[in-house]
């Protein structure tokens, strides 16, 4: 039991946090750069879940955690979480080796955005429920529905397409993974902000067709792969959650310290430290869940690393709402203006608790399991 | 970073659950695991058991007779005790006065007290809470007056637990009235409940058990050397006291051993002919509880990690975060257990009762004993610092305000 850092893993933690607040410098204009995104390159942090072998520096959840939650601090709106946390989730747990090594190349250096477009119109947050299609034919593949919410939509050039090649709605069996080129004929996206101001898109595909080899993973059995790397996803969206979380506690705190009413900083009334000290419970507890789930996320017992994940995810989407929310209230006016830079990190927190399953939908899978696995071994 | 437990740490859990296993008597468990207090009998029983195999002081440092273990192994050990359940080392004596006298007591009193609080011959009741002074602590009135070699002692100390078994009791007294602030002029005195002048009124609590007294103190003689630490500086001591008393007071070790049971008796336990614990609305409390208290479970170990770093004799003030959520969560299991017990809930007893003293039931006993448990419960997020007091210290403390 140690929960301290290695150097190794402190000069990571430095570094990224001094790449996002120098992105943060960057006033309005776009959400994200490709510039600094080539910056991340250089930095290695695109290459940090690849193993060595295929040009990565062979990190893991440690590593992840400690780059999202600078992320999270900064605002980092670059597609780090679609691209290397969930590509490259994909890429380890799912791809064979040529395509493993031809893509890992790719997004480690910069070349390649990557997303998942897997929610559907309907689906809420059953992972199980596609309705796109999937048709085999003598070539390949052709793909027929359209995906929903996906992240960074707009620009990747790389998407990872849930589609069914077998069984109804709802059934867990019979979904399949492909890799489509995004400029691929028959794909059309349509752009938009979410409501956290990350770029995203609805993809619809009309009848495209890929190649055989397009399929990450064995055909039908794509679901266990796509809850693999939603687990992945909701540690590392976890950290990211912390970050935010803790930023909006700071910004809170010193404003409670300089703004004055009746005569005196509003910091003095109790009523207002009992609130704040509500939100630093909230943020601890929050943290130990983090760091849980980025323990758990590599346990080998599936039903026990599911039910690890959705209780981080339970309780980030609580107390990241309860932070997000005490922490306008606290700033009162100020709080409620575009301009002020803790709307920004509302947002973003209250894009989180909508990502991948919200906090009544991992509650229910808690219960459902039975719990959790008592000891930390 | 290694968030998982050594394989060494490991089997050092496996050590400790194999002995209490082996050499607690079963009566004491059964009675704890039905949700019974353990007696006065069986909590010195127990503590001689292990005291004898040198485990009864275990956070103590080791020339005083601890065990030298690491923060972890000590985490570990309190861990499977609370989880057994087994009872608990009297908290007056190894937990507060104990390292109080180790931090400020003269080599005498290290001597004389010591080795009699490890072997609980000394039984120890805490002489803090006045009718007057609860969070304000600072307030306290009873009064200490130096006569040669002695001081004379008045006043009343009340909420004070289990002084009917005690055989000494720790004090605030304030020694001098003059002092500027209300911290200082204030000593921490040890007190023999046999000296002539203490007497005990009992206060039933609403559960109806006899846990807690008010302690008069009329013209008490208690001879110099009973002073701990420096004269009208005995804040300093009852500061250090409280800031170790908010670790243990989270007892995650037995919430965990308390859940786990409700878990088995929601399964048992049907209504409209499914389990209870299939009950969504109900489980779905059951899995928020348990996600709590695991964030909570490992917030403690990371204050525990930071402490080790940070040297000893340093509490984090992040421990009262433990504290706040600690007792929320022993309360809502006992009301979660109220809940499963239905309308049979209100067939409650006595905490004190002895076990199965109700052959002929009306309700098993588990159900007999949620509603006073439920309503005893109700003192942990008073007791050590309300939570209100913690949410100060947090806010004053970490967060500067």
């Amino acid at each position: 039991m140690d929960f301290d850092l290695s150097d190794e893993q402190r000069l990571l933690r430095d570094n990224v946090e001094r790449l996002a607040a120098a992105a943060e410098a960057a006033p309005s204009g776009p959400a994200w750069s490709r510039e600094r995104w080539k910056q991340f390159a250089e930095l290695g942090l695109l290459a940090l879940p690849f193993a060595e072998e295929d040009g990565g520096l062979g990190w893991g959840a440690v590593e992840t955690m400690i780059v999202m939650e600078a992320f999270g601090k900064g605002l980092v709106r670059e597609p780090y979480l679609s691209t290397v946390v969930i590509g490259g989730g994909l890429l380890r747990h799912g791809c064979g080796n040529a395509m493993r090594k031809e893509l890992a190349g790719r997004i480690a250096s910069g070349e390649l955005v990557a997303t998942l477009a897997h929610v559907e119109r309907e689906a809420r947050h059953e992972l199980a429920d596609v309705a796109l299609s999937a048709r085999a034919t003598d070539e390949g593949f052709v793909l027929d529905g359209v995906k929903s919410v996906v992240p960074h939509g707009d620009q990747a050039e790389l998407l990872f397409v849930s589609a069914r090649t077998a069984g109804g709605r709802h059934e867990r069996d019979g979904i399949s993974l492909f890799r489509v080129d995004a400029n691929a004929k028959g794909v059309t996206r349509r752009a938009y902000a979410l409501a956290d101001g990350t770029p995203g898109a609805e993809i619809r595909l009309d009848n495209v067709v890929v190649p055989a080899d397009a399929l990450v993973g064995g055909a039908g059995k794509g679901l266990a792969l796509i809850e693999r790397v939603t687990q992945e996803a909701i540690a590392a969206l976890c950290a990211e959650a912390v970050g935010v979380m803790s930023a909006m506690g700071d910004m809170t705190v010193a404003y409670l310290k300089t703004r004055k009413q009746f005569g005196r900083p509003i910091g003095a009334f109790q009523a207002l430290q009992h609130r704040a000290a509500d939100m630093f419970i909230a943020l601890e507890q929050a943290r130990s869940m983090a760091v849980y789930a980025t323990m758990m996320v590599g346990e080998s017992d599936p039903a026990v690393r599911s039910a690890a994940i959705s209780a981080a995810k339970v309780t980030v989407g609580r107390n990241g709402g309860f932070i997000g929310e005490q922490a306008v209230q606290l700033h009162g006016g100020i709080g409620m203006t575009m301009e002020y830079r803790l709307g920004a990190y509302f947002k973003r927190m209250t894009a989180i608790n909508l990502m991948f399953g919200d906090a009544d939908h991992h509650l229910r899978k808690v219960a459902k399991a039975g719990g959790l696995e008592q000891n930390i071994t | 970073m290694d968030l998982r437990f050594t394989p060494e740490e490991q089997e050092f859990r496996q050590e400790v659950r194999s002995f209490i296993a082996a050499n607690l008597d079963k009566e004491t468990h059964a009675a704890m695991v039905a949700g019974h207090r353990p007696s006065k009998e069986q909590i010195v029983a127990w503590q001689r058991i292990l005291n004898k195999k040198g485990w009864a002081t275990v956070d103590w440092p080791a020339e005083f007779g601890g065990t030298g273990w690491s923060i972890i192994k000590r985490h570990i050990f309190r861990e499977e005790v609370q989880a057994h359940p087994a009872p608990e080392p009297l908290a007056f004596g190894v937990y507060m006065v104990g390292p109080v006298i180790i931090t400020f007591g003269t080599q005498e009193q290290k001597k004389k007290f010591l080795p009699r609080i490890a072997n609980l011959d000394d039984w120890w009741c805490q002489g803090f809470s006045e009718p007057g002074s609860g969070s304000d602590l600072a307030s306290l009135k009873t009064a200490a007056r130096r006569d040669g070699d002695q001081y004379i002692v008045n006043g009343q100390k009340t909420w004070t637990t289990y002084a009917q078994y005690a055989d000494w009791i720790f004090c605030l007294v304030r020694t001098d009235p003059q002092a500027g602030k209300p911290q200082e002029g204030i000593s921490f005195l040890l007190i023999d409940m046999k000296s002539p002048g203490v007497t005990l009124r009992p206060i039933v609590t609403v559960d109806g058990g006899r846990e807690i007294n008010e302690v008069f103190l009329d013209d008490v003689k208690v001879p110099v050397e009973n002073l701990v630490g420096v004269e009208n500086r005995g804040w300093d001591c009852a500061k250090f006291l409280l800031s170790n008393e908010r670790v243990n007071t989270a007892r995650i070790g037995a919430t965990k051993e308390r859940l786990r049971r409700l878990k088995r008796l929601a399964s048992e336990v049907t209504e409209s002919g499914r389990p209870l614990i299939e009950d969504q609305g109900f489980a779905d409390k059951l899995a928020d509880l348990e996600i709590e208290l695991k964030a909570l479970e490992i917030t403690q170990l990371r204050v525990l990690a930071n402490e080790h770093k940070n040297g000893k004799g340093k509490p984090d003030p992040a421990s009262s975060v433990l504290k706040l959520r600690g007792t929320e969560l022993q309360q809502r299991i006992t009301e979660l257990t109220l809940q499963a017990a239905g309308p049979h809930g209100l067939v409650g007893e006595n905490l004190d009762a002895p076990l199965g003293h109700n052959e002929d039931e009306i309700a098993p006993e588990w159900m007999r004993l949620a509603a006073p448990t439920y309503f005893n419960t109700r003192k942990v997020t008073i007791y050590g610092g309300s939570n209100e007091i913690q949410r100060n210290i947090i806010a004053k403390q970490i967060l500067g305000l």
